[in-house]
Order: structure tokens, then sequence, then C-alpha cells
């Protein structure tokens, strides 16, 4: 029980708390101060203050938007184990309900998106579904490897796995998904090289581009999940990296969250040291990730 | 209700009351099936049962049963045609039609009536006589606008391809005939496997016409975009499932075959599920995408029949249970909202005249209620959560992931790689169906055609209510349907491999409390944003178009540029055609683009080798001289050389 309110209580006070350590990273590269690490908590009160401006194109999909997103990403979040302990929801098959969350909440993004008609949140909410398409699969191979790794078809002793149940023989395949669930984490939580949050051109972006429109508290939910998503994400390639690191055994509630920040700063360096990839060239990164989680599953079922 | 729609004619042409009696007589019809069906499902009525008489045919008797496995695929039949008769009594008024609306009446009976014999029949000559009935009044309730080019054309292709499929079945039951030694559809344990692979062959060829399977699936987008819109929601809902049943009733009846008779499905289904949803996402027709993604629901069928076959065969009634239970619930669901969204077009069409989604666009505003019909059915078509699709996925995926455990190489691990088909088929229907909700309900209306867009009367809008409760009530909660599909499972597989109560096991439960959470929280959030609006302040304004003063409807993101970034990713398997005028000059003229997506397999394959063979074949025409007895003399020259060869053989 307490275990369950712990996770609940990481789940909803954590998330900003990335985008705020990514920011923080970023403008250290760039030898500047930098907003402070709180930032993005203080957008989000500030939004959720706000009165909001609805197009007059739009019915009740552009709020069932964030709406949906925020309920889907909450409930996939609560499926996710945070370092050794069980998550609060757990059931034979919960991995497929947790992808298919995701799919929820993409189709209402997306849906919204096209609810305002206007040609930049199309042109976002298209290569978000397009890019789906190959981040989805990849997905569900790094599934595949820890189900066969773990034998079981259950998020929590499948993520658990890889520490428990660590040998040589798994080392090889998990280096490969775990490549493979760091791009598919940059994908989804639309950090470079795949989008670049902060460009000028609403023209280059996916994920901001489809949220033009929202104002408010409506943009202080998508703020809000965006985040949720990178920790639940973040969460889910962890996992995979633990065993890997020294002391694997410690890794437990505090520490846990030490690694999560840890990988906020991971992220934050590679966008500091890369560019955005042009936007044909996407798929190429994706289909990589998907060939590293196929190889992953092929070196295990050899 | 077979010849409910013959006493249509009783009635002068215009006449809506004859029109009545026969949707009437269909219902009355289906109550009797359904409750038939449902008896059975509760226990009250024990199955087997069945029915034998001698008949006046030659080699035939007149012999009908029902059992667990044919009373899962009797219920759509008794529930999608009856629907769609109150439907078509709008949508087709006998007042507007009077050159054709008993004909598609008696069709429209007569397919519905053949489609349950089929289920029933225990005969291989009566099950060929329902498959043909069938067939036939299929195409003529699809071509009842046969003054159309484009539908003639339709229903010529399909005539073509449903023969070709009877063809292989002919075969198949002339082998089995010869293998077993009589027409009767009785299960052959002891046929030998050499035996029963080349049937397996031809019963998959022959029925995966019907069905709808990736090579074979040409004919289906015409015909069902051409017909009317109830037809194809009978067509697409129930009766490709018609070639999913004969695919299962054979494979039943067969002996327990290789592991590469499951493979061969996995892969027919995967290439049918990821061709077909990709095909989809490149029409703007809206009826042509709706029958591409039936072509993907039925691949996914197909896999979950595979994982079945393959199960069967390497002893594993987990993967028996739950890839034939995933398939059979997918049957029904794709029933459910495939028979929605075909209305639903239907509707669109009827108000708006066109079936070209570009042209659409902010008919949200004008009919809210079909918009909320349509986003049900599309977010239960994606397979997402809360709604059945997922249901049926998830057995799929659990059937899938258990193959993954199994020890050792080989072919069996492999056969988990399906869950990554299936998943790519869930991020292209996400694509698919957000691109088409988009493009027709959401945005701003793109031509003058939206503003004729108002919402269906109450006939056509109850049946899709009622689809859409279907789609809500099995997505939520599934526990309360499996126990027929178990029961089906249970006769399909063999004894002893599939042991009761693997169902009951399932979390059903857990599924139910997580979707009805999920609820919740959006119910939960929606209040409070709703509260916060009404503290806070909302405004209305005009679409942030990134300073640009004179933004207009046309310059929405189109469907066809929506789906062009994945066309672009499947190109290879699409080809898609692309003409645009180039621009010259520092002034450039107007100039135009225009993307289509043809069929691949059907204006690039065979309709060439069609026209190929239209070359040559003419020199056989000497031999069809018009005159009677010169054929009298044909068939007195094949029965001697018949004769001959035979008392060859004998010796």
């Amino acid at each position: 029980m307490l275990d369950n309110l712990i996770h609940i209580a990481v789940l909803l006070l954590v998330p900003p708390l990335l985008p705020g350590v990514i920011a923080k990273t970023k403008a250290w590269f760039a030898g500047r101060d930098g907003p402070p690490l709180f930032q993005p908590y203080y957008d989000i009160a500030k939004c959720l203050r706000r009165g909001w401006v609805v197009s007059e194109t739009t019915t009740w999909i552009f709020l069932a938007g964030p709406v949906v997103t925020l309920a889907a990403t909450l409930l996939a979040g609560l499926m996710v184990p945070l370092g050794r302990a069980h998550a609060p929801i757990a059931f034979t098959g919960d991995l497929v309900l947790f992808a298919y969350l995701f799919g929820l909440a993409r189709f209402f993004t997306t849906s919204a998106a096209l609810d305002t008609g206007s040609a930049f949140e199309g042109m976002g909410a298209a290569r978000e579904v397009t890019f789906a398409c190959l981040s989805e699969p990849a997905l569900f191979f790094a599934f595949l490897v820890l189900a066969k790794i773990s034998g079981a078809f259950s998020l929590t002793p499948m993520l658990h796995a890889p520490t428990v149940a660590f040998s040589a023989g798994i080392a090889a395949p998990l280096i490969l998904i775990l490549i493979g669930l760091f791009i598919v984490l940059l994908a989804e939580t639309c950090r470079i090289p795949v989008d670049d949050p902060n460009t000028h051109l609403e023209l280059t972006m996916i994920h901001e581009a489809m949220v033009l429109d929202h104002s408010g508290p409506l943009f202080g939910i998508i703020l809000y999940a965006a985040a949720m998503k990178m920790l639940v994400l973040g969460t889910l390639v962890l996992q995979v990296l633990v065993p890997f690191l020294p002391g694997r055994d410690v890794l437990r509630g505090p520490l846990f969250l030490v690694l999560l920040v840890a990988l906020a700063v991971l992220i934050g360096g590679v966008e500091s040291v890369m560019a955005r990839l042009k936007m044909r060239h996407v798929p190429y990164l994706l289909v990589g990730a998907l060939l590293f989680c196929g190889f992953g599953f092929i070196l295990l079922i050899r | 209700m077979g010849v409910s729609g013959v006493t249509g004619y009783l009635f002068p042409s215009r006449s809506a009351i004859g029109q009545r009696v026969v949707a009437v007589l269909m219902t009355c019809g289906s109550a009797v099936g359904l409750s038939g069906c449902l008896l059975s499902f509760t226990g009250r009525w024990a199955l087997p049962c069945a029915l034998d008489h001698a008949w006046s045919l030659p080699g035939c008797r007149f012999a009908v049963g029902l059992d667990a496995l044919s009373a899962v695929f009797l219920l759509p039949v008794f529930v999608l045609p009856a629907l769609g008769a109150w439907y078509g009594l709008a949508y087709w008024r006998a007042a507007s039609h009077p050159a054709n609306a008993r004909r598609l009446g008696a069709a429209y009976g007569a397919l519905a009536g053949a489609m349950a014999l089929v289920v029933i029949a225990r005969d291989g000559v009566l099950f060929l006589i329902a498959w043909e009935a069938m067939a036939l009044a299929a195409y003529f309730a699809a071509t009842v606008e046969d003054d159309s080019k484009e539908v003639r054309r339709a229903g010529w292709i399909y005539l073509v391809a449903t023969h070709a499929g009877t063809l292989c079945l002919l075969a198949f039951f002339a082998g089995w005939r010869h293998a077993t030694g009589s027409f009767m559809l009785e299960a052959a344990p002891g046929m030998p496997v050499a035996t029963a692979a080349p049937l397996f062959v031809l019963a998959l060829c022959g029925f995966g016409f019907k069905a709808g399977l990736m090579p074979a699936h040409v004919w289906l987008p015409g015909a069902h975009a051409n017909a009317p819109s109830h037809v194809s929601a009978v067509m697409s809902g129930v009766m490709l499932k018609m070639g999913i049943y004969g695919i299962v009733r054979a494979v039943a009846l067969l002996p327990v075959g290789d592991v590469w008779w499951g493979g061969a499905l996995l892969v027919i289904g995967a290439i049918s599920c990821v061709g077909g949803i990709a095909f989809a996402i490149g029409q703007r027709d809206i009826k042509r995408l709706l029958a591409y993604s039936s072509i993907e629901n039925v691949g996914i069928i197909a896999l979950g029949l595979g994982l079945a076959l393959t199960g069967r065969a390497a002893d594993r009634g987990d993967w028996v249970v739950l890839g034939l239970c995933g398939a059979l619930l997918h049957v029904w669901n794709h029933g459910l909202f495939k028979g929605l969204l075909f209305l639903n077009a239907g509707a669109l069409i009827h108000a708006t005249g066109t079936r070209d989604m570009e042209v659409m666009g902010g008919l949200a505003k004008r009919a809210p209620r079909m918009m909320m019909l349509f986003a049900v059915g599309a977010v239960a078509i994606c397979a997402l959560p809360p709604f059945n699709g997922f249901v049926s996925e998830w057995l799929l995926y659990a059937g899938f992931f258990c193959a993954v455990g199994v020890k050792g190489a080989g072919e069996l691990p492999a056969v988990s790689l399906a869950a990554v088909a299936l998943a790519m088929t869930g991020a292209l229907a996400v694509a698919c169906f957000v691109n088409m909700l988009g493009r027709v309900y959401l945005g701003a209306p793109r031509s003058e055609t939206c503003r004729h867009m108002h919402e269906p009367e109450a006939l056509m809008l109850w049946p899709m209510v009622l689809l859409a409760g279907g789609c809500v009530g099995v997505g939520f909660f599934p526990a309360a349907v499996m126990m027929p599909l178990e029961a089906a499972a249970a006769q399909w597989g063999r004894a002893g491999v599939v042991l009761p109560g693997m169902v009951r096991a399932l979390p059903f439960g857990r599924l139910s409390t997580a979707c009805c959470a999920l609820a919740a929280l959006a119910a939960a959030l929606a209040f409070l944003l709703n509260r916060t609006g009404r503290a806070c302040g909302v405004r209305v304004g005009p679409t942030w178009d990134c300073g640009y003063a004179r933004t207009t409807a046309r310059m929405q993101y189109s469907a066809s540029s929506f789906g062009d970034s994945v066309v672009g990713l499947a190109s290879f398997l699409l080809w898609p055609r692309r003409c645009r005028t180039a621009l010259r000059g520092l002034f450039p003229r107007a100039s135009s683009f225009k993307g289509l997506v043809p069929d691949t397999i059907l204006d690039r394959l065979v309709l060439p080798a069609f026209r190929a063979s239209d070359r040559f074949l003419p020199r056989l025409r000497v031999m069809q001289q018009g005159r009677t007895h010169v054929y009298v003399f044909y068939i007195l020259v094949i029965m001697i050389v018949l004769l001959l060869w035979g008392g060859a053989g004998s010796h």
C-alpha cells in the first residue's frame, strides 16, 4: 500500500522536473544560466489559472485531446514499476493496454489538431502518426525480448527481469533493445534529433505544431502529460539499463529518482550536441530503432 | 429471411408499405434465429443438434446442423442484415428508387438467408448451393445501380473473383468426396496428412477469395464501394466472415496438420493486415477506404487462426484458445464497428451526394450525433481501449506472447513476430482513421457540398446507435461474451489439448476495471476543466495560423497530404501514382498535383494479365459454333474419352 502511494506521488509530482533538468543541462552546455530548475512547474501552474481561447471551427474533440491524453498517460504510468517496487496496476497482458493507451492518446491528440483546421497542425499530426508506425513495432520487439527473458506477460516481472535474471547470455540483446528504446523515447517525447520543441518555425515541428491552438489549462495539461510520458517511457529505458550499472542491487526508491534525473541530463546532452534531423531522415532513425530491437530478439531466440 | 424480399414484389414499385413488410419479415426471421443462438449460448439448448433428410437431388442429403462454431458465425448473420434492412428503408426509399428498390430487397433478403444456410449446411453439395446463392445474391444486391459503368465493372470483377474461388471449392469438395467417400461434412481424423494438405490449400484459396485475404482481395474494394451502403455493411461485416467460417470449418474437419498450415495463414494474415491498412490510407473514396480496412481486419482474424492452427499442430492448447477466441471475437467485433462505419458513411453519402472525402470537412458542426457515432467506431476499429476492438487484439497479443516462451530455436518462436505485425497495423490504423475523422467531420467545410449535410433520420440513426452500443458494451465487459467463444474453441481444438476454464482464467475483470478507470479519469478531468473554464472564461476566436491573415478552408491539410507521409513510407508496396505539372520561371502559372493509390494487384497484375489473355483466347472461338448439336457432340466425345480413361485406370 505504501509502495503504491509512493508510486502515485512520484508519478504525479516528479514529471515536470525532467524538462526542467533538460533545460538546465542545455543551458549549461551553452554556457548560460538558464531558467530555474522548477520553471516547468511555474509554467504549468500559470497555465492552469488562465482562461482559454478556442477556435470557432472546433468541437468537443478539441477538448478531448488533452483530457484523454492525460488520463491515458496517467493510467499507463500506473502500470510501469518504478525501481524495484511493484506497479499499482499489474495483470497478465497489461503491456498491451500500456502500449495501446499511448495509441489512444495519439488518436485524440492528432484528432484535436485536425479539429482546428490549421495546415500546420495537420502537418504535425501527419508526422506524429507516421513516425508512430515505426516506433510502435520497435516497442513491441523490445517487449518480446523482455517477455522471453522473464517468461512473463506483464510489465512488472518483465521490467524486473533484466536485473533479477541478469546473465552474460542476455547482455547483448539487452544492449540492443536499450538503444532501440532510447531512440523510441526520444521520438515519442519529441526531443532532438526527431523533433525540436524550441524551434521558431511551426513548419519544422511535430508535437508543438499540433498544439498551437491549445491555450490556458488545456496547454497546461498537455505540458504536464508530455512530461509524464517522458517519466513513464524513461522508466522503461532505465529498467533495461539498470543491470549494466554498478551497484544494481541498491537501486531502490530514492536512487531510482536520481537515475531519472541522470537520464534527463543525458537527453539534455544529446539535445546539446546534435541538430535535428531533416524530416525525411527521421524514418531512417526509427527504422534503426526497429532493427536494433529486432536483432535483439533474433539474438535471443537463435 | 431468405424469401422476405420476394414479398416486396406483391406491392407496387413505389410502395413504402411493401418495403416495410420486407423489413418486418427480415426482422422476424432474424429474431427467431437470434433467440435460437442466444438459447444455445446460455446452455438452455444443448449443442450440437442436426437435421438430416434424404433429398431428391442425387448424391446429396439435406443435412443441416448447429454446433458451437456455427452459432458463433450465425450471430452476426442475424444482427447486421436486420439492422441494415431498417436502415435501408430510409436510405433506399422505394419512392425515390422505384426501378430497383424491390430487386434490392429481394437480393438482400436472399443474401442473408443464404449466409445462414452456408453456416448450418452439413453436406458438401448443399453447402455449395448455399455458397453460390450467397455469391449471386450479393452480386445482385451490390449492382442495383447497374446503369453506372463503374458499378457494372465492379460487379463483373466480383463475379469473376467469386467464381475463381468457387472453382477451388468445387475441387476441394471433389477431393473431400474422394478421400472420405461421401459429401457429408463430418470430421475425418483418420485421413493421412499427405491427402489433407492439398485439400487445405484448396480450401484456403477458395475461401480466401471470399474472405478477401490479400492477394485474392481484388474484387473487394470496388464491390464494397459501389454497393448501397447497408449492402456494403452486410458484405463487409458478415459475408467476408463466411470465407473465414469456411477456413475454420474445413480445418476442423481435416486431421491435425503440419505446422506450416498455421504458418501460411500467419504470413497471409500479416500481409493482409499491414497491406490492407496501408492501401486504405491512400484512398480518398470513403467507402473504398473502409473496404481496404476490411482486408486489414480479415488479416487480423487470419493471424488468430494461424496461431490456433499452429497451436493445434504443436499441441499447445493455450495458443488454440487464445488464437481462436481472439479471431472469433474479432469476427463479431468487425461486424459491429465496420457495420457502424459503413452505415455512417452511407448517411454521409445520402446527405452530401459524394463519396469523395476531399470535398467534405467540418461536418461535425452540422451532424454532431453522426460524428459521435463515427468517433466510437473509429476508436473501436483502431483497437484502442476501452472499446471492443482492443479486447480481441489483446487476446491475440496474449497468444503471440505465449509463443515467445517456447524453448529452443526453430519456427515456433517465430510465431510471436506476428505481434510486431499487429503493432504496426495498429499504428497504421490510427493514422488511417484519424485522417478520416479529421477530413470528414473536423476542421472547416471544404466545399459547397457540405452545406447539404444534416443529421440522418431516426431509421438510419438507430441501427448505428445499437451497433455503437455493442462496441462499447463488449469493450467494457468482455467477460460477458467469452462463453460461446470458449465453447467454439473447445469444439474446434482437439479434446485434451484445450482445457476447460482456460479463458475464464484470463484477467478480464482487471481489463474491465482498467477501462472503467480510464473512463472515470477522463470524465473527472473533463469536469474539472469545465469548471475552470466557467470560472476563468473561454473566448472563441479564429484558428491561429501563425500570423497569416487570409486563411481559407482550402488551405487545410487535405486527406491526401495527410496520408502522403505514410504512403511515402510504404511506397515500395503501394506504388502511388503522382502527377504534377512542373513549375517554371519566376512567375509560374497555376500548377496542380494529383496523387492516386491504385490497387497494385488488380491494376498492375490481374487486369494486364486479362488483357494479354484477350489477345490469345479468341483463337479458341472456333470451338464455339452456337449450334446445340455441336455442343452435345462435345459432351459425347468427352464422355467416351472419360470412359476409356476410366477403363484403362481400372485394369
